[in-house]
């Protein structure tokens, strides 16, 4: 493995953000250092200057980079104890107030965890009266969350979870095997909204009941961390949630006193100030 | 067992460790006293789906705390870090911890190499590298960072480990330093200790 210096990774955030308008410069810098390494091994560049220039040029490659810069490792029911938790506490709470329910999966990825949610609605009875929109910066990744397709060896891993999660059924009862892939059951996400956004420079579009964000922001420095939670929390009903990562906090930000902890273990947070 | 080479300039300890680590490092932190000087991060092989129980099994013989870090953390003297469950953890430059869920290295994550690379990077020559009893090659890399960026390093005696694949392809990566077993890695933290009074 070879290793690039910080004022490389500039020179590259300086030409994407001058030539695409993406804005890589307040990434988490150990992760994104690894992911551009792993770029440049991955397509054999002998150096920053020679990807610089083909993504200068070469707009098509560039959603590739997009793609293989964005961490894309997720897994249905990831943290058991949250889906049971949103299962048994957080919708049912919402659901006193109202019949339908909105969630926004910022950060989809392949899509596994947005399967996961509309198991829960369907296993509660209430996904149809649900909405549900999942986002990504990465198109490639969209194509893939709306194709449902995964593969046997990640299924293992869902099944696990599933269990854990203390699912109604047995997983398979949702995919079918065919040719060593597993292909999701599609009624599942009939009415989700597969849309392209970038939580860094998009605008806030619309207020959920629930967003859920975990380990995305993971990926960005403090003061992104800072200014996407604004977003976020702009994103989120008054009397609403926010989930994210486990190991993610909201304490050192800007928007912490507009929260209060629904759920510490699961890190859920209930929006009390507009 | 003498250490020449330490002095009080050492900024933190990293700790890495897999299958067969596990009694080497509670006999550990029950030695390390509740003034210890500088920070001890670990990155430990653990189960990647059970988030509770591996800090509380740890915390049983340790005198000081034991935390697995939020994501952003800033790193403070003289604690006791555990990489979270089914993350990777990096160390950055401005003294903090930051997460990551990306692929698995060495069919790890945590992986030892990621934490030890960015702890080397951070900490360069005030870094002391510790690697433990383990059955595969994860941390021989960060241990060869480490080498190369000035830090101390120290696999434990692959006669006294219960796997010794770990410590021994740390010592076909690079020089190390020292081949201890965990007596004297005991020791050689007291001896840290005292020269940090």
């Amino acid at each position: 493995m070879q290793d690039i210096h910080i004022v490389d990774i500039r020179k590259l955030t300086d030409v994407i953000r001058a030539k695409y308008g993406f804005d890589f410069t307040n990434y988490a810098i150990s992760s994104f250092k690894r992911r551009v390494i792993r770029i440049l091994e991955l397509y054999k560049f002998s150096n920053i200057d020679a990807l610089a220039q083909k993504i200068s040029n070469d707009p098509k490659f560039f959603e590739e980079f997009v793609s293989e810069i964005t961490v894309n490792v997720t897994e249905m029911f990831r943290d058991p104890s949250f889906w049971r938790i949103m299962r048994d506490n957080i919708i049912p709470n919402i659901l006193l107030n109202h019949k339908r329910i909105t969630i926004w999966h910022a950060g989809c990825s392949s899509g596994e965890e947005v399967y996961s949610m509309a198991i829960l609605l369907k296993e509660m009875g209430i996904l149809e009266n649900s909405k549900i929109i999942a986002t990504d910066i990465d198109e490639q990744i969209l194509e893939r969350a709306r194709n449902g397709v995964y593969t046997v060896k990640n299924m293992e891993l869902n099944e696990k979870n599933y269990v854990r999660y203390n699912g109604e059924n047995e997983l398979n009862k949702y995919f079918e095997v065919k040719n060593g892939l597993a292909y999701m059951d599609k009624s599942l996400v009939r009415d989700v909204s597969y849309r392209k956004h970038d939580l860094v420079n998009g605008a806030v579009f619309n207020k959920f009941d629930i967003v859920l964000c975990r380990n995305v922001m993971i990926y960005f420095n403090q003061n992104l961390q800072n200014d996407v939670l604004k977003k976020l929390h702009e994103s989120v009903f008054k009397y609403g949630y926010l989930a994210i990562g486990s190991k993610e906090s909201l304490i050192w930000c800007d928007i912490a006193n507009k929260f209060i902890v629904a759920n510490n273990d699961e890190k859920i947070y209930k929006n009390i100030k507009e | 067992m003498k250490f020449p080479e330490l002095n009080n300039s050492f900024k933190a300890i990293v700790i890495g460790g897999s299958a067969g680590s596990f009694q080497g490092i509670t006999r550990i932190l029950s030695h390390v006293p509740n003034d210890f000087p500088i920070p001890i991060i670990m990155c430990l092989h653990r189960l990647k789906h059970v988030r509770n129980g591996f800090i509380e099994a740890l915390s049983i013989k340790s005198i000081k705390e034991v935390i697995e870090p939020y994501d952003k953390e800033s790193i403070k003297r003289g604690k006791v870090y555990l990489a979270p469950a089914n993350y990777h953890l990096s160390i950055e430059l401005g003294m903090y911890f930051s997460l990551s869920t990306e692929e698995m290295v060495n069919n790890s994550r945590p992986a030892i190499d990621i934490t030890l690379s960015t702890a080397s990077f951070t900490y360069k020559n005030k870094l002391i590298g510790i690697l433990l009893s383990g059955a595969n090659k994860d941390g021989a890399l960060g241990m060869k960072k480490i080498k190369e960026n000035g830090g101390l390093t120290i696999v434990q005696n692959p006669a006294d480990c219960m796997i010794d694949t770990m410590p021994i392809s740390a010592l076909n990566a690079t020089n190390i330093d020292h081949t201890l077993d965990i007596d004297d890695i005991i020791k050689l933290l007291a001896e840290i200790h005292k020269l940090y009074k």
